[in-house]
C-alpha cells in the first residue's frame, strides 16, 4: 500500500470519483490547470478534459451556487472554497440553498454537493487563511460537516462525501495535509509515510461519515478533537503521562455522540479542543451534549481548550494555536481536579 | 479642505402619492421597429436591443414588425386563457387571504404576460428557475390547480408539507425549480442547471427570472459571470416591473441606460422587451431558446412592466406611489391587449371572452372547495407533525430522531 500525503489522498479520492462517475465534476479558484494553490487538483484536468475539471470565477457564491444547480441536475459537482476563510460569500447559497433544497422541496430536488475548503491555522496565514469556521456550519440543518485528520479517512470520507446523497461541507487541516503535526511550531515537519494512516489504498473505499474512532485507549479523561488538533492531543498526553482517552471526531455534524458518552462515562473528565474560538464553538455544542448526557458521570468541569475570541493574529499565530503546552495544562487540570 | 463639489446623491421616482403621474418622460421604442437578428448573430453587434424595446403588438393592436412570432389563433387564445386564469385565480387568492384562509399570497396583476409568454416559448423539458409572481408559468405548464391552492394553504395535501410559504411553490415533475424566499439566488443555479444540461449533451436549457431590485444582488452578477463565462444554454430574465416592494426601479438601477444594458459589459445577448406584450414575450423567449440550444449561450431579457398591485398582501403601495399609476401606465393591460388583438384579428369576442372568464371564475371556485376538503392551514388538517422532521437529510441521524420523539411524534 503506498504512503500519501493528505493532498495526495485527496487527489486520488477525486481521482477515483471521476473515473468511477461520470457525473462527477470538480472546480473553483486556480483548481483546473493548475491544481489548486494547495496542489489538491493536481494533474487532473490534464487526465480527464476541461469539461470534467475546470476554473472558476473569483465569486464563492457563483461555485456554490452552480454547484447546486448542477446537482439538481443529476451530476455529482465537487466545488473547491480556496481557503475556508473565503466561504462567507458562499454562506447564503449554502446555508439558505444547498442545505434546505431537500427540504423545502420536500424532497423533490436535492443538492448532494461537496464542498471543499482548505482549513485551520498552523501555516502562517494570517487572519484571512486560518479561519476555522465549522461551527457556522455546524448549526445548519441539512448540511453535513466533516473534518478529517489523516490521508487514510480524508480520502474514505471525501469518496462517502461525494457518493452520499446529502451537501457535505469538507474542511481540509491544511497544517496535516503534508505530515502529522504534534503541536511544538519549532519541531520539524514530520512526514505521513511514517505514520500507519499515511498508508492509503490507492483505488476505492469509503470512510463512513458520523463515525468517530478512539484514536488512543485511556481511562484518565477523554478528549474529544477533530483535525490537526488530533495530533497534537496524541503527543501532548504522550508526553504528560497521561492515560487520556482521545477521540477523533472526524464528522461534525452529524457527530457519533454515541462513542462520546461511552468514553465519558468510562473517564468521567472531558476535554473538548478545537482551533476555532471558543465563545460559541463547536466545544461548547460537545459540552452542553456531554452534560446532558453524562452528568452524574463527570468528575470535573469541562475544559474547553481553543483558540481565543479574537481572529487569527499572523505574528503571535502560535500564541493562538492551543499547542502541545496549552493541552498539556488542559489535560492536567481535567485529571487533578477533585 | 472641501472644494464643495461632491455631493451625495440618492435618486426618487419622479411621482410620490398626491402627485399626478406622467410617463411621457419614457422614451420607448415603438413597436414593429426593432430589428430581429438572427439568433446566431453575435451579442456585440447586436447591441441596439439593451435599449430599444422589442414590441409586437402596436397601439391598434396589430402585430408588426420582425420580431412578430406569427402564432396561430389557437396558440394565441391558449396563452389569453392562461392569462385569464392567473388574473382570476390571484384575484380568488387574495380574497381567501383576506378572510383568513392563508397566512400569505402574492398576485402577478398586469405581469401576467411574463410568465405565461416565456413559459409558452420554451419547451415542457426545459427547467425554469422562477421568482415569486410566476404562477402564470405553472397555468400554461397544466398543472393542477388543486394542487397549487393545496400548497398555498399549506393543507394535508400540500406537496411541500407545509414548509413554504404561500405561492413559493415546487414542481419538479413540471421541470418548475423550488422557489427560495431569499431573491435572486436562483439565478446563479439556474446557470449551473443549464451548464449541467450542456454537460449531458442534452438540448434542454434553463431559464430564471428575477425582479429589478434583485439586479443589486451579488447573485445577480455571479450568473452573469457565470452565463458569460461558460456560455451556459439558459436565459435569465428580469422582470422590471418597477418597484422591488417601496423602492422604485432608480434605486438598483443607478445611472446605468437600461437593465438591460447591463448584460452587455458581460459579452451576453441583451434584449429590452415590452414586458406587457404577449407576442414580444413570446417571441424574445423563443429566440434565446434558439440560440440556447444551438450553442451561443445566455440571452438576458428585461422584461419592461408594472406591478399593478400591492408587492404581496403585507404591502400597501398608496403609501409609496400614486393610486392611479397603473392606469396611465404607456404599455397598458396585457390581457387587454391581446384580447384586442385576438378580437382584431376576428379570432375571438367579448362574448367569448366573457365567457371565459366565467368558466374560469367557475373552476377556481369549484377547485378551491376541492382544495378545501383537504384542509386550511388555520383549520387543519395539515401534513402530519412528525414530517417536519423529514427531508433535513437523506436519512434520519440520531439529533432528529431523538428530536422527534421529544415531540412525541
Amino acid at each position: 500500500m503506498p504512503a500519501m500525503n493528505m493532498l495526495q489522498a485527496l487527489n486520488s479520492a477525486m481521482d477515483v470519483l471521476l473515473d468511477k462517475h461520470p457525473e462527477t465534476v470538480i472546480f473553483g479558484e486556480d483548481s483546473g490547470y493548475f491544481g489548486g494553490v494547495f496542489g489538491a487538483t493536481q494533474g487532473l484536468q490534464k487526465k480527464y478534459g476541461l469539461d470534467r475539471v475546470f476554473d472558476a470565477p473569483i465569486n464563492e457564491a457563483a461555485i456554490a451556487a452552480m454547484a447546486i444547480g448542477m446537482a439538481a441536475k443529476g451530476l455529482k459537482p465537487i466545488a473547491e472554497i480556496q481557503f475556508a476563510d473565503y466561504i462567507f460569500p458562499a454562506f447564503d447559497q449554502i446555508v439558505s440553498e444547498m442545505s434546505r433544497l431537500r427540504y423545502r422541496s420536500a424532497g423533490e430536488f436535492v443538492s448532494p454537493v461537496v464542498v471543499r475548503a482548505p482549513w485551520g491555522g498552523g501555516i502562517r496565514g494570517g487572519q484571512t487563511h486560518s479561519m476555522s469556521p465549522e461551527a457556522f456550519f455546524t448549526h445548519v440543518p441539512g448540511v453535513k460537516v466533516v473534518v478529517p485528520s489523516n490521508p487514510y479517512d480524508a480520502k474514505g470520507m471525501l469518496i462517502a462525501a461525494s457518493e452520499g446523497d446529502d451537501p457535505v461541507i469538507f474542511f481540509e487541516p491544511k497544517r496535516i495535509y503534508n505530515g502529522p503535526f504534534d503541536g511544538v511550531p519549532d519541531a520539524p515537519l514530520s512526514s505521513w509515510a511514517k505514520h500507519p494512516k499515511g498508508e492509503v489504498p490507492e483505488g476505492h473505499y469509503r470512510v463512513e461519515l458520523g463515525k468517530a474512532e478512539i484514536v488512543r485507549e485511556g481511562e484518565a479523561c477523554t478528549v474529544i478533537t477533530y483535525g490537526t488538533l488530533v495530533h497534537v492531543a496524541v503527543n501532548a498526553a504522550a508526553k504528560a503521562g497521561i492515560d487520556a482517552e482521545i477521540i477523533d471526531l472526524k464528522t461534525l455534524a452529524p457527530y457519533d455522540i454515541e462513542t462520546i458518552t461511552a468514553s465519558v462515562n468510562k473517564t468521567g473528565r472531558v476535554v473538548v479542543a478545537h482551533e476555532a474560538p471558543r465563545t460559541s464553538g463547536f466545544g461548547a455544542e460537545l459540552a452542553a451534549q456531554i452534560q446532558e448526557e453524562c452528568f452524574y458521570a463527570l468528575e470535573a468541569p469541562i475544559f474547553r481548550l481553543t483558540g481565543w475570541d479574537t481572529p487569527y493574529p499572523h505574528a503571535h499565530e502560535w500564541a493562538y494555536f492551543p499547542g502541545q503546552a496549552r493541552f498539556i495544562r488542559a489535560l492536567q487540570t481535567v485529571t487533578e481536579a477533585r | 479642505m472641501s472644494n464643495g463639489q461632491s455631493r451625495f446623491h440618492v435618486p426618487a421616482p419622479p411621482f410620490r402619492p398626491g402627485d399626478a403621474p406622467d410617463f411621457s418622460h419614457l422614451d420607448l421604442q415603438k413597436a414593429g421597429e426593432a430589428k430581429r437578428p438572427d439568433p446566431l448573430t453575435a451579442p456585440a453587434k447586436m447591441t441596439d436591443l439593451a435599449f430599444g424595446m422589442i414590441g409586437v403588438l402596436d397601439h391598434n393592436h396589430q402585430a408588426v414588425g420582425e420580431w412578430d412570432p406569427r402564432l396561430s389563433p389557437e396558440v394565441l387564445r391558449e396563452g389569453l386563457s392562461h392569462m385569464v386564469l392567473t388574473r382570476i385565480y390571484d384575484a380568488r387568492m387574495l380574497k381567501l387571504q383576506r378572510q383568513g384562509k392563508m397566512s400569505f399570497y402574492m398576485k402577478s396583476l398586469g405581469e401576467e404576460a411574463v410568465a405565461v409568454a416565456g413559459a409558452m416559448a420554451l419547451e415542457q423539458s426545459d427547467m425554469v428557475f422562477p421568482s415569486y409572481r410566476q404562477q402564470g408559468i405553472l397555468f400554461a405548464r397544466g398543472r393542477n390547480i388543486v394542487d397549487m391552492m393545496c400548497h398555498c394553504i399549506s393543507n394535508s395535501r400540500d406537496n411541500l408539507k407545509g414548509r413554504q410559504l404561500p405561492v413559493h411553490y415546487t414542481w419538479a415533475e413540471g421541470n418548475f425549480f423550488s422557489i427560495s424566499g431569499n431573491l435572486g439566488t436562483q439565478f446563479p443555479q439556474a446557470v449551473g442547471y443549464a451548464m449541467g444540461c450542456a454537460y449531458k449533451g442534452e438540448d434542454t436549457i434553463a431559464a430564471s427570472w428575477i425582479g429589478d431590485g434583485t439586479t443589486a444582488a451579488p447573485d445577480f452578477h455571479a450568473a452573469m459571470t457565470l452565463a458569460s463565462t461558460y456560455r451556459a444554454p439558459v436565459i435569465l430574465n428580469v422582470v422590471n416591473n418597477q418597484w422591488a416592494i417601496s423602492t422604485y426601479e432608480g434605486i438598483a438601477k443607478g445611472d446605468a441606460a437600461t437593465f438591460a444594458s447591463k448584460g452587455l459589459g458581460y459579452g451576453l445577448a441583451s434584449l429590452r422587451v415590452d414586458g406587457n406584450d404577449f407576442l414580444a414575450i413570446y417571441a424574445a423567449t423563443k429566440w434565446a431558446a434558439d440560440r440556447a440550444r444551438k450553442g451561443c449561450g445566455a440571452t438576458f431579457i428585461e422584461l419592461f412592466t408594472y406591478r399593478a398591485d400591492a408587492h404581496s398582501t403585507s404591502d400597501d403601495p398608496a403609501r409609496y406611489r400614486p393610486k392611479n399609476e397603473f392606469e396611465v401606465w404607456p404599455l397598458g393591460d396585457p390581457i387587454e391587449r391581446l384580447k384586442n388583438h385576438l378580437i382584431g384579428l376576428g379570432e375571438w369576442d367579448e362574448d367569448r371572452h366573457a365567457k371565459l372568464e366565467e368558466q374560469m371564475t367557475a373552476l377556481v371556485v369549484k377547485s378551491y372547495k376541492e382544495a378545501e376538503s383537504h384542509g386550511t392551514l388555520h383549520d387543519g388538517p395539515l401534513s402530519p407533525t412528525h414530517t417536519i422532521f423529514e427531508d433535513v437529510y437523506a436519512t434520519e441521524d440520531w439529533r432528529l430522531r431523538r428530536q422527534r420523539q421529544d415531540l412525541g411524534v
